[in-house]
């Protein structure tokens, strides 16, 4: 992890406003949102299902479907450049050379058809121009990089040949084949095994450490931005409630919805007092009941 | 006549082989263990481990190739189908993804109530009184059973897929990731309400998740499955605390924590 101060940040959104038209109407999803990402710094972008932390990721990629999504207001400047400015054109060199993305189904980042080796190798030929010799080895160290086991014979397996974890590492792999200054991560490890999970945390930390790479990663769980997150923006209906250094959040959140978010989470390894509590007696924090208990309607 | 360890569930040598039996795939091996009236009891595993083929198999949902399940002096795995159907009533489950186990295109009240019917439990105005008591038990309306799936939150779709378990009034239900779905506001809403009408019941439950700290605050007992093996089983403070294998130990490794 890299010191996120005296730096110039690396990515700022400033003030995005996001509408969705649906049938029903005007869907505010994201409302005035502002976060700052210097180089080298792992912010987790927090928030339940509905709080605009996707639609911020996909609209820091240029992702928002266009006919249904607006963006109505703000910035988002990546390495002072507004990528909202842009040409459609330009903003597609920058996805996959300087911002990488991976999502939380592997299986549909990758190409059925191929072999993943190939895949490497289109997105490395297209993005840095080399030739097919030379990106065929530059794919190779990238799985190396993310210890994809026995990775020389694997740049011919096909994604269904591989389990869910080798194949998050091979997104990965793909993400980062072009070293991208910034990783937008959306929910990476939640359709993964418990084991799994934690090794492919770990694996990006370890790239985090040795490439430099940024990273923004959306997820739910408070215990995953624990683990990697050095800072942590927190969402809810689509606004930024509270943000800050991740291990102080955590430890004393201001904000009373974060306090009942971070207190619902079921923890393993109950206190002395919690055990003597006969266990048909025990009950879990509820969020209603802790905003409640600091006076706020949840 | 009931004492208080008297074991509802015996499951005993529980085999299940996809494909040729001899040959194929082992998705459990000869797993055993009992539940006791009125606990709880966690089958842990990660996917593929052979943890809801286990729950399937508990409630004659999956046939078994050996082994032997007794529900309450009922064998299960070479029960006839029409014997089964009448344990049924009985026994029940609840799914991780309750919205896609209900009908889209038909009312969620009368989906409840068939249980009742079903069984020939009740009919008319006292089956309908029965399902607004129980959904209102569960912390809906009577309003919301004229409603379709599509028009509940995640929370309240599995409010509803508990209510549809329970109408029959059974002794015994398999919940498989009761919470996986849920966001973590409504996690320990729905928890605290199984563990509730688990009292008001004397409910005995089987709780199938990856989740330990679930577990932990929800069982009594509760084993690993790994590869369709149990390899560990014991009260629940001891194999979290104390715990005797690899894999339970590389389980409990990966738990993520908010705060160290």
């Amino acid at each position: 992890m890299q010191n996120p101060e005296n730096s110039a940040p690396l990515l700022e959104v400033e003030n995005l406003s996001v509408e969705f038209h649906t049938d029903g109407g005007v869907v505010h999803a994201v409302s005035g949102v502002d976060i700052t990402l210097a180089p080298g710094e792992v912010r987790g972008l927090v928030g339940e299902s509905g709080s605009g932390k996707s639609v911020t990721s996909l609209a820091v990629l240029g992702l928002l479907g266009t006919r249904r999504a607006r963006i109505t207001s703000g910035r988002i400047l990546f390495r002072g450049t507004d990528l909202l400015r842009i040409p459609e054109r330009e903003l597609r060199g920058l996805r996959g050379s300087h911002i990488g993305m991976v999502s939380q189904n592997a299986l549909s980042a990758l190409d059925p058809s191929f072999p993943i080796g190939a895949q490497l190798v289109e997105v490395i030929r297209r993005h840095q121009g080399v030739d097919r010799a030379a990106a065929r080895k530059l794919a190779l160290e990238s799985l190396e990089l993310v210890r994809l086991p026995d990775a020389p014979r694997r740049l011919r397996a096909y994604p269904h040949e591989l389990s869910g974890g080798q194949r998050q590492r091979v997104v990965i792999a793909l993400a980062l084949a072009c070293r991208p200054e910034l990783l937008l991560a959306d929910e990476p490890t939640t359709a993964l095994d418990a084991t799994v999970q934690k090794q492919i945390l770990d694996l990006l930390l370890r790239l985090n450490d040795e490439l430099g790479t940024a990273v923004l990663l959306v997820t739910h769980d408070f215990g995953v931005v624990s683990h990697v997150c050095d800072s942590v923006t927190v969402m809810r209906r689509g606004k930024v409630l509270e943000q800050g250094v991740a291990k102080d959040v955590l430890r004393d959140p201001q904000h009373p919805y974060t306090q009942a978010l971070v207190k619902a989470v079921p923890r393993l390894h109950l206190s002395e007092s919690e055990r003597a509590v006969p266990r048909q007696q025990r009950r879990l924090h509820e969020f209603s009941e802790v905003m409640a208990s600091v006076g706020e309607a949840s | 006549m009931t004492s208080r360890y008297e074991q509802v569930l015996v499951v005993r040598d529980l085999r299940k082989v996809f494909g040729n039996p001899t040959s194929g795939v082992v998705a459990v091996d000869d797993v055993s263990f009992d539940i006791a009236r009125g606990q709880t009891w966690g089958l842990i595993g990660e996917s593929g481990s052979g943890k809801t083929t286990t729950g399937r198999m508990i409630l004659g949902l999956e046939p078994a190739t050996a082994g032997s399940v007794d529900f309450d002096g009922n064998e299960i795995v070479r029960a006839r189908p029409k014997t089964l159907q009448a344990l049924r009533r009985r026994m029940r489950m609840v799914f991780q993804d309750s919205g896609s186990a209900f009908n889209p295109r038909r009312p969620v009240g009368d989906q409840i109530t068939y249980g009742l019917q079903r069984y020939g439990i009740a009919s008319g105005a006292e089956a309908r009184a029965r399902t607004v008591a129980l959904v209102e038990r569960v912390g809906l309306e009577a309003a919301h059973l004229d409603r379709y799936v599509h028009e509940f939150s995640g929370g309240q779709r599995q409010r509803l897929g508990i209510a549809r378990a329970l109408i029959t009034d059974p002794d015994f239900v398999v919940l498989d990731e009761p919470t996986a779905a849920l966001d973590v506001s409504v996690q320990a809403q729905v928890l605290n309400l199984l563990k509730d009408l688990q009292a008001e019941r004397g409910l005995t439950l089987l709780l199938v998740t990856h989740h330990l700290a679930l577990v932990e605050h929800m069982c009594d007992h509760a084993g690993v499955l790994e590869h369709g093996r149990l390899v560990e089983s014991g009260p629940v403070d001891r194999l979290l605390t104390d715990p005797r294998t690899e894999t339970t130990r590389a389980l409990l490794d990966a738990v993520l924590e908010p705060t160290a």
